[in-house]
């Protein structure tokens, strides 16, 4: 590594930039923590899954050229999210013909896109955070995170260097929480069965604090957790990692 | 089998409010998953084998008219004859005539998801045949008058108390005060009601795990050994199979056997594995005088050379559905036909049209665990992504999801617009759910509210947020 600091164009993410930029503002802290210098293109707005997974291709390339167009000429483009990081870095470059011109530049993109956690731990080297926090807290696997880009251990590790934080490995952590994007709408009752299961497993863990590395996964559980009346307390991983805890957690009430 | 798979919802529906089907899919999360995970801990070359074996069937594939002219050859030459099917009732009407032309009563059966495809029980049974399910799980569920839930546990949606109440009312021969709570005792009295029947049966039919080109040998896979008795008993052994099941050599076959039990039950093997190769020879001790093999179609060389090729790789292990949170919670009769789970909505719509069965493509969150079991390397989500392009480019996804896409991509490619719409409603719904920092419900999001919260937005953006810190901060240096 050079020693010039990397520049990193920060893929917001469309739920973060609407419903929770404390994730954000924490990516930023983390980003530049580890030593990179980090900007926030404003032509960006979502990674274009809602077309995508709908089989909507054209929707989806339109919106995969807006922002191969936004988020070029970076060192590196970070999201704090597994699936929108899958979507650019896996997806991009199969939605375009090969000999495409879209096809090249959406490759180069690809190759330097990351999700966050394993963005500083991998790429950047980071051994842990200067972090406290005196919790209970568990820990889910997104299911993009996990299987597309292999976030299993990255996100552990740092957890486990925030002083004062206890982690209970959630039961089947692996297993999907119901969420799936459209599908929590398109299939209400059966995604409810798999959130309703996830919760249930997250109260027998005895932690008072969930932890996930995805906003759509963590608006899926705070909320089935909210409607039960539930205690435990739902924040990304990137808020904690940076010590970026003076909102209240997502769904919680405020003052 | 009549589809039902346009009805998934409403079924899916039913399937969670079935409290004793909910009891017995219990069993599918727990047990095969540490099974199957143990059986690849300990064999290190695991994933090495899955290379090869997806390696294997995607050059047969690529050859498969080749490897199947092969094969007939070999079945001719061993006294066999193969009967070309291309459709369901092709299929169905080969079978019944080779049954007339043995003349017939009784045909015992193994297990076969082809014969469930094909209808084939209630078409012998229309021509007077008496049709016997050997395989345990086939014989309970041929007594419920129902079709199987998984293919390789046709009756996983069966709990035991009720296996033992149907046992009761229909083996009426047998003493009332038997004791029958335990499984094994249920599989001996299946045994016992079995054993006459095999010695009775004229034909018997099973499938095929794979069919070799290099012998002109099918191969069945089993764990009760009913398959055996079927197929040697009586005097004709018909094999039904669909034409993917094709493998070049025997070599290539153990190579897939390999992982095939592992990643179906967690076994190394299964208990038994049964070559057989044309009709009984002069020298042989026993079995039968006549070898049929009906090769079905069915709409699978249309498949080739598709963008669902793929899944023509497929052998049945059942891995997907075992890991597949979705089968999980409403099991395999709410897929509606005879194929359920991840596997079952890819291969579905190939067979039966996506105007049919485009909801089972539909039922997924894409979260990739039936890939990352799946021992042929299939990529299911990508192909059920497929079936969603395919089913969005005939306008057959609802209006409602086809104007609201239109709608976000007109803002998603406007970012000015965007962010200004999202400052909007980030601000509303903030205000709306003031305090309390969540919404009960949604105006357009019922299928959310249903059962969740909603939290609220923070009620500024991020882009908002950076932009007012970027000017606080002046111009970055
Ligand atoms: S798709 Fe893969 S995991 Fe599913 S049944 Fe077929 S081979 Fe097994």
């Amino acid at each position: 590594m050079s020693d010039s600091k990397p520049r990193i164009g920060l893929f917001v993410t469309c739920l973060v930039d609407l419903l929770r930029p404390s994730v954000g503002f924490a990516a930023v802290e983390l980003l530049e923590a580890s030593g990179c210098v980090v900007e926030v293109p404003q032509s960006q707005t979502c990674c274009g899954q809602p077309a995508y997974n709908s089989g909507d291709r054209k929707d989806a390339q339109a919106v995969a050229r807006a922002t191969i167009e936004a988020m070029e000429g970076f060192d590196y483009v970070v999201a704090p999210s597994g699936s929108c990081a899958a979507m650019l870095r896996e997806h991009y470059p199969t939605l375009f013909k090969d000999g495409d011109v879209w096809r090249e530049r959406a490759r180069h993109l690809a190759e330097r896109t990351h999700e966050l956690i394993s963005f500083l731990v991998d790429v950047r080297g980071l051994q842990g955070v200067s972090a406290r926090l005196s919790a209970h807290a568990t820990y889910h696997d997104s299911c993009s995170g996990l299987r597309e880009l292999g976030v299993k251990d990255q996100p552990r590790k740092l957890l486990n260097s925030v002083e004062g934080l206890q982690l209970t490995e959630l039961r089947e952590s692996e297993v999907c929480c119901g969420f799936g994007g459209t599908f929590c709408v398109k299939y209400p009752d059966i995604s409810n069965e798999m959130v309703t299961s996830k919760v249930r497993d997250i109260e027998a863990s005895g932690a008072k604090l969930l932890l996930a590395g995805d906003l759509g996964c963590l608006l899926n559980m705070a909320g089935k957790l909210k409607r039960l009346g539930s205690q435990v307390e739902v924040r990304h991983v990137a808020e904690v990692l940076a010590g970026h805890i003076e909102q209240p957690a997502i769904g919680e009430e405020r003052n | 089998m009549q589809s039902q798979s346009h009805a998934f919802k409403e079924r899916s529906s039913a399937a969670l409010q079935d409290v004793q089907l909910q009891k017995a899919l219990a069993n599918v999360k727990t047990g095969f998953i540490d099974k199957r995970a143990a059986a690849a801990a300990a064999l290190p070359e695991f994933d090495a084998l899955r290379d090869a074996a997806r390696d294997i069937k995607n050059h047969t594939l690529a050859h498969l008219d080749l490897y199947l002219e092969r094969y007939e050859e070999k079945v001719i030459a061993s006294g066999g004859t193969v009967h070309w099917c291309a459709t369901a009732a092709d299929a169905r009407d080969a079978v019944a005539q080779i049954c007339r032309s043995a003349g017939a009563k009784t045909v015992t059966k193994g297990k076969s998801m082809i014969s469930e495809e094909i209808g084939l029980n209630d078409h012998l049974e229309a021509e007077g045949l008496t049709v016997v399910e050997t395989d345990l799980g086939e014989y309970i569920i041929q007594l419920r008058k129902e079709p199987p839930s998984h293919i390789i546990a046709p009756a996983v949606h069966v709990t035991r108390e009720q296996v033992e109440a149907d046992f009761r009312s229909h083996h009426k021969t047998l003493p009332d005060d038997r004791k029958l709570d335990e499984a094994e005792l249920l599989v001996a009295e299946a045994r016992e009601m079995l054993r006459q029947r095999y010695l009775e049966a004229d034909v018997g039919i099973t499938g095929a795990n794979f069919l070799i080109a290099e012998t002109g040998t099918s191969v069945i896979v089993t764990n009760e050994g009913n398959g055996d008795l079927t197929q040697s008993l009586p005097k004709v052994h018909v094999v039904i199979a669909s034409l993917e099941k094709i493998v070049p050599t025997l070599e290539d076959t153990c190579t897939i056997l390999r992982v095939l039990a592992r990643s179906a039950t967690g076994q190394e093997f299964s208990s038994y594995t049964t070559f057989s190769t044309g009709p009984r020879r002069a020298e042989d001790p026993d079995g039968p005088e006549a070898y049929h093999v009906i090769l079905l179609d069915n709409g699978r060389s249309a498949m080739l050379g598709t963008e669902f090729e793929e899944m023509l790789r497929c052998i049945r292990c059942g891995a997907c559905m075992n890991h597949c949170p979705v089968y999980h919670a409403v099991g395999g009769h709410a897929y509606g036909w005879v194929y359920p789970g991840p596997m079952g909505a890819v291969l579905t719509p190939s067979l039966i049209g996506v105007e049919k069965a485009g909801q089972l493509p539909n039922a997924s969150t894409f979260c990739g665990r039936c890939e990352s079991v799946c021992p042929m390397r299939i990529p299911l989500p990508k192909l059920m992504r497929h079936w969603r392009e395919r089913e969005f480019e005939k306008h057959l996804s609802p209006a409602a999801v086809r104007s609201g896409l239109s709608a976000w991509r007109f803002f998603a490619t406007r970012p000015r617009l965007y962010h200004l719409g999202g400052r909007i409603a980030a601000a509303m719904m903030a205000r709306l759910a003031g305090r309390k920092g969540r919404l009960k419900s949604l105006l357009l999001g019922g299928g959310w509210t249903k059962h969740r919260d909603f939290p609220a937005p923070e009620g500024k953006t991020f882009q908002q947020l950076w932009a007012e810190r970027q000017r606080s901060e002046g111009p970055a240096s």
